[in-house]
């Protein structure tokens, strides 16, 4: 058997493969949070409860209305962002001229409700969700095994982060949105209704979530939990990479996943704490984040 | 050039109030709060001054430095745990564990804080949550602290050697006396010239820079009495309950003080006091039916950042003012 390190190799890429798959999570997380922190000023406290209720939706389709995952990856982002505009249009409008700590505490509390209520109707434990039939198995690489569906989440999440990019960076909406980003006032005097976007952002941003939520259902189980520890480790993503720049925070996402996967194979016992140490040193070194553009 | 010194604002005016209706005041709650175990159960009582003296060190730090820490808990839940750990394995004496346990705190707090300053409003919020969760994740596998059971069957031993803490009321009694003590010391630090400089600095931090206050200093000196007093409740509640356990290093737990202060009044002394006791009163109410005590406790936070964004206290203020108790 191969081994590098004294390590096997189908162990060390197989928690590779494991940490680039959560990466793909922190990546799409922190790139929907530096999104609407960019447009509402707002850190999105909930982002963790959407994420859990896109897997919840997942499992209600097709529990209740016996809908597949491929409907479900449509599904869900829409409801989930459907709620999350009715929460902006309703309640985080009201904070924006506030400071921004009231953004944080207002949807930490909706947090709390969400996954309150889920708790209360779906108990603490693990709902398992099936590896949809299309994405079952998988292939031998030679120097490991590669079930088909992480596969797919890895690639499925790049797609997504880089399209994000690209509408960001290269089209005329997304040039109104880093505009409005920058100094909304002035957007508004060109006649762009600069509210309905800071709404869809949030609904994108959310979406987001909701479909990380659904990729993340089959491979952890579905719990009213699954978003709140979670969402504090992209907390720690966020100030590691800075909210500046959405590349970044992409980059950031999948690099620390692969640092947490390194860490389970050489030293497991640092593996849920090495990325808050990670925050540590980079707060050392370079106190602005890596992509940073200031305090 | 201005001197420092001179670059300190004056008091606020406190004059019109009659000094002897607030002082009365004062006093007919501290006459209540020695009675209150004739009719209360002791033991909710002591939850209730503990939770008021974690919302009160953590009010210091928003209300008067306007830092928003989330992170207390680890300060709350470490300090118990050195406590639990000095009076069970080594036998210290209840006053020495405390002790030992607001240093092990505000060693934590140094460091934290340090780390935390670096960075400003919602990033120095997410900073201290991840920092907090690291101090979970060390919590929950460092041996000393017996993981998921927590150090139970901690001895409350005899105060100085002398006075045993074993009865509840005597143990009442002493957790009051801390908590007057601490909230003197409190209300002694944000009306000195250090917290009208805090206060400066909350206002317009690049003003205070500009006059030439290290607001760094100012900062992490804020943090560190705060998380030494979050250590004392902590140290507090552990003797009260005999326990230290995870519950206290959660993020939860981090989350509840922040709700106790901002239910309370932020900004105020006897805010976080009032928040607390409110906070606690509801978990004991709904303490049996399941997650209803975190789903409540997300509405009040929302209730409280839309509607009343000034607490209890600040609801109160007029009936107060009308009675000549505040200025």
């Amino acid at each position: 058997m191969m081994t590098i390190f004294g390590i096997p190799a189908a162990a060390l890429f197989g928690q590779l493969l494991l940490g680039l798959i959560n990466g793909a999570f922190y990546a799409l997380l922190s790139l929907g949070l530096a999104l609407i922190f960019g447009l509402l000023n707002i850190i999105n406290f909930t982002h963790g409860a959407q994420y859990m209720m896109g897997a919840f939706v997942a499992w209600l389709a097709l529990n209740v209305l016996g809908l597949g995952y491929w409907p479900s990856l449509l599904l869900a982002p829409l409801v989930v962002a459907a709620l999350g505009i009715l929460i902006e249009r309703t309640m985080l409008h009201r904070l924006y001229k506030l400071d921004h700590l009231y953004g944080l505490l207002l949807t930490f509390g909706l947090a709390l409700i969400i996954e309150g209520l889920f708790r209360e109707g779906y108990g603490v434990s693990g709902q398992p969700y099936a590896v949809p039939k299309e994405l079952a198995g998988g292939w031998n690489l030679g120097f490991m095994f590669l079930p088909i569906y992480r596969g797919w989440v890895v690639v499925a999440s790049l797609v997504l982060c880089i399209g994000t990019w690209f509408a960001i960076e290269k089209t005329r909406l997304g040039a109104y949105l880093r505009a409005a980003t920058e100094n909304p006032t002035l957007v508004r005097a060109f006649g762009i209704d600069v509210p309905v976007m800071i709404t869809l952002t949030y609904g994108f941003g959310v979406a987001l979530a909701a479909i990380a939520g659904v990729m993340a259902a089959p491979i952890y189980q579905v719990s009213p939990r699954m978003g709140s520890d979670l969402i504090i480790v992209v907390f720690a993503v966020v100030v590691i990479g800075g909210m500046g720049s959405i590349l970044g925070s992409v980059i950031t996402g999948y690099m620390l996943g692969l640092l947490e996967g390194l860490t389970k194979v050489f030293y497991p016992e640092a593996a849920g704490t090495v990325i808050f140490v990670a925050m540590v040193i980079v707060l050392l070194i370079k106190p602005a984040g890596l992509f940073g553009k200031g305090a | 050039m201005t001197s420092a010194s001179s670059a300190i604002p004056a008091a606020p005016p406190s004059a019109p109030v009659a000094p002897s209706r607030q002082k009365l005041f004062v006093l007919a709650l501290l006459a209540c709060a020695l009675a209150a175990p004739l009719m209360i159960y002791p033991v909710f009582l002591m939850k209730g001054l503990c939770f008021a003296l974690f919302a009160s060190a953590f009010g210091l730090l928003l209300g008067y430095v306007g830092l928003l820490s989330f992170g207390h808990a680890m300060f709350f839940g470490w300090s118990a745990y050195i406590t639990a750990h000095a009076v069970k394995e080594w036998g210290l004496t209840p006053e020495l564990a405390i002790g030992l346990g607001v240093l092990a705190a505000m060693t934590l707090g140094l460091i934290a804080g340090w780390l935390a300053i670096r960075r400003q409003g919602i990033y120095f919020a997410m900073i201290t949550l991840a920092l907090a969760q690291l101090m979970y994740f060390v919590a929950l596998q460092a041996p000393f602290t017996r993981g998921e059971d927590g150090i139970q069957g901690v001895p409350r031993g005899h105060l100085f050697g002398l006075i045993d803490l074993g009865d509840t009321l005597t143990m009442y009694y002493f957790v009051l006396a801390v908590f007057v003590v601490a909230l003197l010391f409190i209300n002694r630090v944000v009306t000195s010239p250090f917290g009208q400089v805090l206060k400066a600095i909350r206002d317009n931090e690049p003003r205070a820079i500009s006059l030439g206050y290290q607001v760094e200093r100012y900062k992490l000196l804020a943090f560190v009495l705060s998380a030494g007093l979050a250590g004392l409740a902590g140290s507090l509640k552990c003797l009260v309950f005999q326990l230290a356990s995870l519950t206290d290093v959660n993020w939860h737990m981090s989350g509840e003080v922040v709700l106790m202060t901002l239910l309370g009044g932020v900004g105020t002394v006897f805010g976080p006091t009032v928040g607390g006791f409110m906070v606690v009163t509801i978990q004991n109410y709904f303490a049996g039916i399941g997650s209803w005590v975190t789903i409540i406790q997300g509405v009040i936070f929302v209730i409280c950042v839309l509607l009343f964004r000034s607490g209890m206290i600040g609801v109160m203020a007029p009936w107060l003012k009308r009675r000549g108790i505040t200025g």
